[in-house]
């Protein structure tokens, strides 16, 4: 436009004031921006990812509050927000739920499920004293491959260690002592599920782990073997009372989530004898605190066909799709149209629009922003909805703690 | 701590030890929500220090109200997340009445 503006300033004014006329014009018959609503196009970019064959488009979010501020249209959601957030549970069994959480930015969201698997604690064993180890598996992986074991106890009724002696609030303790005889008898009663006497062999598996609730049972070194004799020799641990006396616990004794576990194998005349010391902590510090396995959520998928897909073309791209999202629908005449009948399967693998401008022209493949599907996959050490509620509260304590550092 | 001007109250960096991403962005998300906010944004300088920097800059009032304001909007929005979510888990176990758990709607 200015170029022209410029060639025509030499000619003649009348000329120019003119064109300028016609750009006015054309300006004020442009229609108004609705005010207070968002045209479709900007709203579709604002709450939808829109994922083309070579990469999604429109995928960051717009938090700015007066980010249309200039449409008359706030983009706020904190006061909506107590209206528009919804909860709708999918799936709930004892260990793992799918739940839609609708209504909240992604970045809460990612908060939720960051603090699932470093934040929320849990107890694992974190100190093993290994009295006798003679199987083929070493003092040290032996020991993590306790550690990894998830065990089943409210992380809420211990405390953090913090350099405080283990006591029987903070630390929970677990014996093992199995010795595969010679013959291949096995030491010790016999329990179900476990591998026949005779066999050169056994197994040892985390049902072997006997919960301690009177604590560590093996006395310091420094004590001498001689003072076993007295009536209280020093243990590892420093238990005031036994823990299965709490109410907390006399209920609902501690132990490994699964019994089912192997820890390790043990061939003719292998012992271990070991005490393993589980305290509390987060998977920040290691994978093993984590209570779930894992956390994880997907924006809700959306299939939109633009154009109608008939006859072959839908038969193809019925079978095209690998978790089956199309169905086909007759429409008379012999004629068969295809139909979006499960796009909240759809994991956008985009092989439906990969073929060419055609398909992609037809097809529209989207992610709704706001909407995520949720899934929590527990270790088993708590239920999966208490784990979530516990997580929101850490993202409480958070803010409580940084209004406190500031004051 | 704050790290701002005496002199201009309007625009502090917010160091916080502790804190990863996982409060910075919630809460990036919540200050961006104010319109009273002009700018706001994080870093972490360092991976290995455990430290995030939180700048914020307002459109006259004091930044530190403006960061603790934001804070009590996380706060609120967890709680109605932790309500909305409890009811929504005790509303699926009744329709549902899957047996052998207990409900527990601790928040
Ligand atoms: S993107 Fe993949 S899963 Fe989704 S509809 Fe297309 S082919 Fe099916």
């Amino acid at each position: 436009m200015s170029s022209s503006n410029e060639n025509t300033t030499s000619s003649s004014g009348s000329e120019q004031s003119d064109s300028r006329n016609d750009t006015l014009d054309f300006i004020e018959k442009l229609s108004d921006v609705p005010m207070g609503k968002l045209p479709p196009h900007i709203d579709f970019q604002r709450t939808r990812v829109d994922c083309k064959a070579d990469a999604p488009i429109h995928t960051d979010t717009f938090q700015y509050s007066g980010a249309y501020a200039s449409m008359g249209v706030d983009n706020s959601l904190l006061d909506s927000f107590s209206s528009n957030f919804r909860v709708e549970v999918i799936r709930l069994e004892k260990d793992e739920m799918e739940f839609d959480m609708i209504g909240i930015d992604p970045a809460i969201a990612n908060a939720f499920r960051r603090i699932l698997i470093a934040e929320v604690p849990t107890m694992a064993i974190e100190r093993v004293l290994i009295a006798n180890n003679t199987s083929v598996i070493q003092d040290e992986v032996l020991s993590h491959r306790l550690g990894l074991i998830p065990i089943k106890a409210d992380p809420r009724l211990f405390e953090f260690t913090e350099n405080n002696a283990a006591n029987e609030k903070n630390t929970i303790v677990f014996g093992l002592k199995v010795r595969c005889e010679k013959q291949g008898k096995r030491k010790g009663p016999k329990r179900e599920g476990q591998e026949q006497d005779g066999q050169t062999r056994i197994t040892v598996k985390s049902k072997d782990l006997v919960w301690l609730p009177n604590g560590s049972n093996f006395a310091l070194e420094s004590e001498g073997s001689s003072s076993n004799s007295s009536s209280k020799p020093k243990t590892y641990t420093s238990f005031t009372c036994s823990q299965d006396s709490l109410p907390e616990f006399s209920s609902n004794p501690v132990g490994p989530t699964d019994g089912d576990i192997t820890i390790a194998r043990l061939g003719p005349g292998q012992e271990i004898e070991l005490e393993a010391l589980a305290v509390k902590g987060i998977g920040k510090t290691h994978a093993k605190w984590s209570p779930v396995a894992p956390a994880w959520y997907r924006m809700l998928p959306e299939v939109i066909i633009l154009k109608d897909i008939e006859d072959e073309l839908a038969e193809k791209l019925v079978a095209t799709c690998p978790v089956k999202v199309f169905d086909i629908e007759d429409i008379g005449n012999g004629k068969k149209r295809a139909t979006v009948a499960r796009p909240r399967k759809c994991t956008l693998c985009r092989e439906c629009i990969r073929e060419g401008k055609g398909w992609e022209d037809s097809l529209s493949l989207r992610r709704v922003k706001d909407h995520f599907i949720f899934t929590i996959e527990s270790t088993g050490v708590l239920p999966p909805e208490v784990l979530f509620t516990e997580a929101v509260k850490i993202l409480q304590d958070k803010c409580e703690r940084a209004i406190t550092d500031l004051c | 701590m704050e790290l701002g001007s005496l002199s201009d109250p309007t625009q502090s960096t917010f160091s916080l030890v502790d804190e990863d991403h996982t409060f910075a962005n919630a809460i990036r998300f919540t200050l961006n929500q104010d319109p009273r906010t002009k700018f706001c944004g994080y870093s972490i300088p360092h991976p290995s220090d455990n430290r995030v920097n939180i700048r914020i800059q307002t459109t006259g009032d004091p930044a530190k109200d403006v960061f603790k304001d934001a804070c009590q909007d996380l706060m609120v929005m967890c709680q109605h997340v932790s309500n909305t979510f409890n009811k929504a888990v005790v509303d699926f176990k009744l329709s549902n009445s899957v047996e052998g758990m207990d409900i527990e709607s601790d928040s």
